[in-house]
């Protein structure tokens, strides 16, 4: 074994532990998590089966293999990144309805104390 | 029965133009046939707009949260919903849309039914008309909105517009939060609202700043735009 493989394997395992110590301590939500734990994985498989950048990337065709891995990755990231501005979408929303429903019943509440106390 | 009428006023900051308006509104002589109520909803003010309303008047809607011109109008919307106005008017806090103007758009709700009724400044020229730019851009939303749904509106982003209880329970349930005023032409007109406009006069702003700044106009422009594309092909 190489030893760039044994570093990508530490790395791999510390990272998978934080994302696992994330999802314990309720700070990530296990839906994000996923995209996290298969880009570990992936991570995962590339680090133990050296040759197998090159035997993809001449199956998808692709002449020099770090370019399917940018290439891939760049992908994933844009997809994830869609991802996460269609979560920010929806929080917003919560937030808006949430807000005003809020102002809506300050207003009520106070109007009840003005009627109680007349 | 009078026609119940909500005055809408959003308010960011609104503290030193506040008084004088709501001072103009309510000695306003309205015709027998309407009864008018005035909600200020504060849009997270960082001054002392909200003790300035409740000291003029009793519906103050407070949002906790900053949610922009769109989401406060909103809150006006749910309330005259929720209450059973039969009409709501928005007017801006700044003290552009002078309150004597009123009768315009209730005089022309009377004769048409019409769903909306819209102020503008554009009909015929007079009062203030704001910078050429700005001028340019709402040429085009009007083109932009011709487009899209037919109708002739020369004032799309003019906040001055009255509603009825069927825009009323359209925009209590969908209304855009950041630059509602064209987008929301479009969300009516697809909802088989009857929308019109009528000449009136505005004021320049008598204090606090367009929540459109300079450098955020083409942003406008753009998101605008696409917003307005969206509503119309969204079933």
């Amino acid at each position: 074994m190489e030893r760039i493989q044994i570093i990508t394997i530490i790395a791999n395992l510390f990272f998978l532990g934080y994302i696992g110590k994330l999802i314990i301590k309720g700070k990530l939500r296990e839906e994000y998590a996923i995209v996290w734990l298969v880009i570990t994985l992936f991570m995962a498989i590339f680090s133990f089966w050296r040759q197998g950048l090159e035997i993809v990337s001449r199956k998808f065709g692709v002449y020099d293999p770090p370019n399917l891995v940018f290439t891939g990755f760049i992908f994933l990231i844009l997809i994830y990144l869609l991802h996460l501005s269609v979560a920010n979408s929806k929080l917003q929303k919560s937030i808006t309805s949430l807000t005003q429903e809020m102002a809506l019943l300050k207003q009520q509440k106070e109007k009840e104390a003005q009627t109680d106390n007349a | 029965m009078p026609f119940k009428l909500l005055i809408v006023i959003p308010c960011y900051n609104e503290q030193d133009s506040l008084p004088a308006l709501l001072a103009e509104l309510k000695s306003l002589a309205l015709p027998p046939a309407f009864s008018m109520d005035i909600a200020v909803v504060n849009d997270c003010s960082k001054d002392a707009t909200v003790e300035v309303a409740k000291k003029h008047t009793d519906i103050v809607l407070d949002l906790p949260v900053n949610l922009g011109i769109g989401g406060a109008m909103q809150t006006g919307y749910l309330y005259a919903f929720q209450h059973g106005y039969d009409l709501a008017v928005q007017m801006d806090g700044d003290g552009q849309h002078p309150p004597y103007e009123l009768h315009k758009l209730l005089q022309h709700w009377e004769a048409t039914k019409a769903s909306v009724v819209i102020g503008s400044r554009f009909i015929v020229k007079q009062g203030f008309q704001s910078s050429a730019l700005r001028r340019t851009g709402i040429g085009y939303l009007h083109w932009l909105n011709k487009f899209f749904t037919g109708i002739h509106v020369y004032d799309s982003t003019s906040g001055f517009r009255l509603f009825d209880r069927k825009a009323i329970a359209i925009a209590a349930g969908n209304y855009p939060d950041e630059y509602p005023e064209p987008e929301s032409i479009i969300i009516f007109a697809k909802a088989g609202l009857a929308v019109e406009e009528i000449p009136v006069a505005m004021r320049e702003r008598q204090g606090g700043q367009s929540s459109i700044k300079q450098f955020a106009q083409l942003y406008y422009i753009v998101k605008v735009t696409i917003a307005m594309f969206f509503s119309f092909i969204r079933k």
